[in-house]
Parts: structure tokens; C-alpha cells; sequence
């Protein structure tokens, strides 16, 4: 197995993913692979059985995996978010803020450079699947009491 | 006669492959023949050059001039501002790119 | 105007220092050169026919003194003493160094701009009415929602790669002066009959190999769910937009292939999850922004009219000035058209006259104007004069705004790596026939693209022309009854292209036809809408 950048604490999920179509077909799996072309929310009644969904980027250039994990999140889903297949330093930061917590790149990555695209950003514009607070929410702190 | 070109990776100025380098110069272009096409991949990878490709050209008394007319355009400089050509100050210089 | 506060200038400042890093990367051999395509184009960086070009933002096209004196020092620094004004508002360098980009990022930075987005497959610079703030017809300036935008789809994570490119356009009057129908999103601000503003959302248009006119999605998105429903439209784009065919990847193409009615229902469906989401900046945050786009201090009972003793002055005054909300005062359009001259190109001490004048007599406000031109927005017609007279020896002071000779023209093959035919060279040429007759022929917008990617916007000239490959020599079809305005239209290809000399005699019978067809009142456009095609297929084919 490649080299895979976790974020979590859990023990990885130990045996391959299956296509969206067949864990649908039989949800015998806890872990799943979703294509580019695939409708992630397709997943959402069964998210509470899955602890792996790994997310393939078969070209970086195609952003629909981006989309695909804030869906999962939005929904809900607490396990591991694994982007998989060309992911790039330069995508890692956007990834990361997207829900995914894990990466299988097809190439190792220099892991200072990773580190460094991962710790650039001190504050982001929008919220995202992330826990960061976006500029205008600093800048409009809630009062309380 | 096929002619190898391309963009200097750090000034993206347009290059032509001389046979052993790199020139600004479409004149000192050679025909690159058989291997452009690794020569290409090889100058890349080097990244003495950025998205080199191949093209047609031909050699005239005047020197080596590409085919088509975008490539033209590129060896000399934009048609519209002579002083901003490889050849400022020769007002004929232009006059075999359209 | 906008200011940046500490958030805004870190968010530029990381980005200069995540580019330079990227530059080093690949300059290094750290990363190819198709994976460094993409993060080079969202900084603005393309590889043109001569040299990296650098495209920079100016925000719905507004920009001050000190940063249009910062554009034009880049020009001088690092790059050939000009820049070129583009039909988004925005400015491009030709002739820049890779290794340089960085460093002009950061002095742009210095002054708060930024070419974040202005390429690559992304929620591009969002452009707006140049006369936003001083139109009378306006329902409310449309700038801050444009702002408040800006700042959403500034690094926006889902939608860092696209299908395609994607622009947004923001208006708020009826007048459409920012060709809104033709954007990925156009956005229009409208006041309900409770009184509350909105935006309507028109999406689908665009011009390209596949001109589409956009359809209106939503007559009336309340104010606070602006950003919501934004990210419901471009989502339901990302996931659904084709990525099989290049051609096919814009979103004018999946509203198209799912129809209008479809494509809604399937953004309402995702705004209706979005909501619970939270995405939505809170209002108090809209209103921070407007304040930096309240009025400038206008006097008031200023005296109105101008002297028209000076003719030249007088024909200025009629074709590039337009009325103000605020009484004594016009906005007015300084014309990058010189007869014979490059549209929108200025050279760099243009550009700090430019700005000195706009801090003189225009509260310090420039916008640049989807036509390649520069306006003043907030002008003393008492002050009219003494800037015409600066212009004028600056050789400014074309009196030409909208007329034949105030050409779009992309940069076309002298330039562009895309182009298939000049472009320049035909407004050159075409300016200098019809400038005798420029007056007469009144309104008349001529738009050339130099390739199918219609970035001189032909499909929106009253008389259009695009330039194409015919077998390695370049060829100019012309193009007939198109509008980027409130009425929008898309141009229909006359007949068999032309030659550059044929194509400019064909514009000059063309406007043959209108001259000797038109009845009282009508303009080039009116004329053609009234009596079809046929009679300048006659005239031209005949």
C-alpha cells in the first residue's frame, strides 16, 4: 500500500474498498470507493455502517471529489474521508477543508512540502466542512449573555 | 524541414533549438528531423524549455521561417507594435510574417 | 471604495507567499508543468504567444489613484511601459518573467489587489456596471454584493476545480452596461414590491463556440441567502457540469441539456440543504462593506451645464459623458480608442495621468469599463473642461464612447496563443475608415474576436467579426445584430468570410445599408432589427 497522510486516531480500515454500486447492492463492507462520477449521496442511509470512504481523484484537475466529501460531511459522516489517486501538494489545503482527513496520493509527497500547504493559510474566507471560522465570523463575533 | 520551439521556462521568452541550445532567433533554428519530438521531452525535462512542440518550417534566403503564420508572428514579435519586435529598428523586418 | 482590513491584506499577502513557494517549486523540477498550469492560472499567469502574461484583477472594476499609479509602475518595472485593458474589467501585462510574478504580486498586494482567479477553471474576478455608484437609474449599488462575493469565492475549496471557467457579472439598474445575460451568473439587484432588495439571478449565458443567452433562475433571492444560493448554483454545477468534452463544459451547456425548469429545481433542492448549513455571512457583514461605498461628500446646488464655446470640447461632452444621480456632476469616459489605435491598450504614463485626474476631479475613482475604456465616475461638469483639456493633450480625449471607432478587440493573434487571425489590425483599420462618418453612423458597437473563444465579445456587436484559420491565412466573418445591453441579442454570421481589407470594406457597406435604410431616430442596431438580414446579404453577396 502507498504511503497514506492520516488525520485520525483510529486504526485504518484493513481491507479494500468496494465500488458505490456493489456496497449499495450489499453492504457488507465497512469501507467504500467513490468515483467521480458517482452520486455520493447515494451513501448517505448508510453512513453509520462505513468507517472508510475513500474518494478517487483519477485527475486532480476533476473537482467533483470536492464536492462529493462536503456532501459526506454535511450528511453527517464521522469516519475516515480518504482522498485517493492524483492528489497533489497543491490540493491538500482545499482537500483537507472539503472533510477529507486522509490521503493516498498515486506519488509520495515531499512531507514538508505538504506540511508547509497545510499550515499556510491562518484564516479562510468561507466556511467548509472544516471547524475554521470564517473572516467574517471574526469579524462579527456572536455576544453572548 | 521541422523546427523545434518553445518558451524559456523563467522569462517565457520564445525559443528556437539551434542543434545544441536554445535561441531567440527562429534564423539559427535547424532542422530537428526525426528526433524533435525527444529532443522536446528531453529539453523539458530539463526544463530548459516549457511546452516546447514541433512545427513546419522551411529554410529561404533569409533564413529559417516557420510555416504557419501564428509561428511567424511568434519568431518576430507582435505586428501591431514594431518596437516591441526582435527588430525594432528595421521597418522591412516584418515583412515575410504575414 | 473597499478597504482591506488586517484579514484582507493577510489573505493576499499568504497568497504571494504560497506562489512564490509554487514558482520555486517548479522552477526546482518539483512539479511539471501540467500541474503547475493550473495554480499559475489562478494567479493571473498564462503562457502567451511571446511571454507570460499576467492578468489582474480590479474588482468590478473599481480602482484609485494609488493603485492605477502601482499598475503603471509594474508596467515600467516589469514589464514594457503598457498594459491592456480587458472586456472583464480587468488589466493584462504581455510580456512578464515567471521568475518576476511573484514580486508583482506582492507590489500589487502593497496596494490591495491581487490576479487571484482571473484564471483556471474557478469562480473568476467578478465584474459589475463601471457607473455603479453613479447612475441614476440604479436600485442600490451593486458593488458591495459584488464584494461580498469576492471575498466568498476568493479560495473557495468545493470549487477549486471546475469543469470550466465560471463568471459572475452584479448589476443593479435595468440599463445592463455589464453584458449580465452573458456571464455563467448574471446577478441583478431588484427591489421587490415590499420593498426589499434581492438579486435576481440570471445563469447559463455566455458567449464562447456556443453563445447562449442566460435564462432567469430566480426572479428574487432575499439579500440574506445571497452566498447560499450562490454556492447551491455552482454546486449543482460542479457535480453535474459535463467534464467529458471541453467544449461542452460550461454551465450554459448543462442548463441547456437539463433544461432551465430542471437545473432550478435542482438548486433549490441544494439551497434547501445549504440553508441548515450555515454558509451565510450574517448581514451586519454586508453592511460593513457597504459603508465603504457610500457616496462621496457631492456638493450640492452646484451649477449645471457646461461652456460649449470650444466645439471639440462641446462633441466631447455629448458622446462621453453621461448624466449623474447627483445634480452638476457627470461620469465621464476617457475613450482607449484613438483613431488607428490599439483598443484598450494605455501606456503607463497614460495611466498615472489617468489617476492624477481621477484624484483631481473625481473623488479618486476610476472603473474600467467592459468596453476597454476608463471612466470617471463623479466629475463637476465645472471641472469638464480643464480634464478634457489634460486629456486631450495626452491624447485622451477621443470623442468616441459607443461609436464606430470605440472598438472591443481581444488581443488576437498578435498576442493571444489561441488566436487564429488579428484582431488589432482590423480595428485599426476600421477606426480610421469610419471616423469621418462616426458621428453620423451615432451608436454602433463593433466587437472583434481574433477565435471562437470570443473574448472580443462578437457575438454581441451590433456588427461583429470574427477572425478564423482558413487554411494558415486569416479570415473575418462578420457578424450582424448582436447586443450585450438590456435588449441582449446574439449576432448571426452574415455570408463567406473576407480577407482584412475585405472585411473592412464589408463593415463600411454594411453601414452603407443602415445609412440609407434608417428612419428617424434608429440606430445601427434598430435599423437591422427592423428589416432583417437580407439587405446587407445583398449588398454584401449581391
Amino acid at each position: 500500500m502507498a504511503d497514506v497522510l492520516r488525520f485520525r486516531d483510529d486504526d485504518p480500515v484493513d481491507h479494500p474498498a468496494v465500488t458505490v454500486d456493489s456496497y449499495i447492492q450489499q453492504a457488507n463492507s465497512a469501507a467504500v470507493r467513490v468515483e467521480p462520477g458517482d452520486d455520493a449521496r447515494a451513501l448517505i442511509p448508510y453512513l453509520d455502517g462505513l468507517r472508510l470512504i475513500e474518494v478517487n481523484f483519477p485527475a486532480f484537475t476533476d473537482g467533483r471529489g470536492y464536492s462529493a466529501a462536503r456532501v459526506l460531511r454535511e450528511a453527517g459522516y464521522q469516519g475516515e474521508l480518504r482522498a485517493v489517486g492524483d492528489v497533489l501538494v497543491d490540493q491538500l489545503f482545499a482537500l483537507r477543508r472539503c472533510g477529507f482527513d486522509a490521503f493516498e496520493p498515486d506519488r509520495p509527497l515531499d512531507p514538508a512540502d505538504a506540511q508547509a500547504a497545510l499550515a499556510r493559510w491562518d484564516h479562510v474566507y468561507q466556511p467548509a466542512a472544516d471547524d475554521r471560522a470564517p473572516i467574517w465570523a471574526l469579524r462579527h463575533p456572536v455576544t453572548h449573555g | 524541414m521541422k523546427i523545434l520551439t518553445g518558451n524559456d521556462l523563467k522569462t517565457g521568452a520564445v525559443t528556437w533549438w539551434t542543434g545544441y541550445d536554445w535561441s531567440l532567433h527562429v534564423e539559427d533554428a535547424i532542422d530537428a528531423g526525426a528526433e524533435a519530438e525527444s529532443i522536446a521531452a528531453r529539453e523539458e525535462a530539463a526544463r530548459r524549455v516549457n511546452a516546447p512542440y514541433v512545427i513546419a518550417g522551411e529554410r529561404t534566403e533569409k533564413g529559417v521561417r516557420p510555416a504557419h503564420i501564428k509561428d511567424r508572428i511568434r519568431a518576430l514579435g507582435p505586428t501591431v507594435r514594431p518596437d516591441l519586435t526582435l527588430k525594432p529598428a528595421d521597418p522591412e523586418a516584418g515583412n515575410w510574417v504575414i | 471604495m473597499y478597504r482591506y482590513d488586517t484579514y484582507d491584506q493577510q489573505m493576499v499577502d499568504t497568497r504571494v507567499a504560497e506562489f512564490r513557494d509554487q514558482v520555486a517549486r517548479r522552477l526546482a523540477g518539483k512539479i511539471t508543468e501540467d500541474q503547475f498550469k493550473p495554480l499559475r492560472l489562478m494567479n493571473g499567469l498564462y503562457l502567451q504567444l511571446h511571454a507570460y502574461m499576467l492578468r489582474v484583477a480590479i474588482p468590478y472594476g473599481t480602482l484609485d489613484s494609488r493603485q492605477m499609479h502601482a499598475l503603471a509602475d509594474i508596467a515600467d518595472k516589469y514589464d514594457r511601459g503598457y498594459g491592456h485593458f480587458t472586456t472583464r474589467q480587468n488589466i493584462q501585462y504581455n510580456w512578464i518573467k515567471l521568475a518576476e510574478a511573484p514580486d508583482i504580486l506582492a507590489d500589487l498586494a502593497a496596494v490591495e489587489m491581487h490576479a487571484i482567479q482571473t484564471s483556471g477553471n474557478c469562480i473568476r474576478n467578478i465584474s459589475s456596471d463601471h457607473f455603479a455608484g453613479a447612475a441614476a437609474d440604479e436600485v442600490v449599488d451593486p458593488r458591495p454584493y459584488a464584494e461580498l462575493l469576492r471575498q466568498w469565492s476568493s479560495f473557495h475549496p468545493e470549487f477549486t476545480a471546475l469543469p470550466r471557467k465560471f463568471k459572475i457579472a452584479v448589476i443593479a439598474s435595468e440599463t445592463d452596461r455589464a453584458a449580465m445575460k452573458l456571464h455563467d451568473i448574471g446577478i441583478r439587484m431588484v427591489r421587490n414590491d415590499a420593498g426589499e432588495i434581492g438579486a435576481q439571478f440570471w445563469v447559463g449565458g455566455g458567449m464562447g463556440r456556443t453563445p447562449m443567452i442566460a435564462p432567469c433562475i430566480n426572479e428574487f433571492v432575499p439579500v440574506d441567502s445571497l452566498v447560499t444560493y450562490c454556492e447551491a448554483a455552482l454546486r449543482v454545477y460542479n457535480r453535474h457540469g459535463r467534464r467529458d468534452n471541453k467544449y461542452k463544459a460550461r454551465i450554459k451547456i448543462l442548463v441547456h441539456e437539463l433544461g432551465a425548469d430542471e437545473y432550478r429545481r435542482q438548486v433549490e433542492e441544494e439551497f434547501a440543504h445549504l440553508q441548515a448549513q450555515g454558509i451565510e455571512p450574517p448581514l451586519a457583514e454586508l453592511e460593513r462593506i457597504s459603508a465603504f461605498f457610500a457616496d462621496p461628500p457631492f456638493e450640492k446646488d452646484l451649477p449645471r451645464g457646461v461652456d460649449r464655446s470650444d466645439p471639440d470640447f462641446a462633441l466631447w461632452v455629448d458622446t462621453n459623458t453621461v448624466p449623474h444621480k447627483v445634480p452638476g456632476y457627470v461620469a465621464a469616459v476617457i475613450s482607449l480608442k484613438p483613431v488607428g489605435g490599439i483598443p484598450g491598450d494605455a501606456t503607463s504614463d497614460q495611466m498615472r495621468l489617468m489617476a492624477d485626474l481621477a484624484r483631481a476631479y473625481s473623488f479618486d475613482e476610476m472603473r474600467v469599463t467592459h468596453t476597454q475604456n476608463i471612466a470617471l465616475p463623479h466629475v463637476r461638469q465645472a471641472d469638464l473642461y480643464t480634464l478634457w483639456k489634460k486629456l486631450d493633450e495626452a491624447g485622451l480625449g477621443t470623442a468616441n464612447l459607443d461609436q464606430a471607432g470605440d472598438i472591443i478587440a481581444c488581443p488576437g493573434l498578435d498576442y493571444c496563443s489561441l488566436a487564429n487571425a488579428r484582431s488589432i489590425p482590423v480595428a485599426q483599420k476600421l477606426s480610421e475608415r469610419l471616423a469621418p462618418n462616426a458621428a453620423e453612423l451615432g451608436e454602433l458597437k463593433i466587437k472583434i474576436s481574433g477565435c471562437i473563444n470570443a473574448c472580443g465579445h462578437h457575438h454581441a456587436g451590433h456588427i461583429g467579426i470574427l477572425g478564423v484559420d482558413r487554411k494558415g491565412t486569416e479570415n473575418y466573418q462578420l457578424l450582424l445584430g448582436g447586443s450585450e445591453a438590456e435588449d441582449t441579442s446574439l449576432a448571426k454570421i452574415v455570408g463567406p468570410g473576407f480577407d482584412e481589407a475585405g472585411i473592412v470594406d464589408a463593415v463600411e457597406t454594411a453601414t452603407g445599408v443602415y445609412l440609407a435604410q434608417r428612419t428617424k431616430g434608429e440606430r445601427f442596431l434598430d435599423t437591422y432589427r427592423r428589416i432583417g438580414i437580407e439587405p446587407f446579404k445583398e449588398a454584401l453577396y449581391g
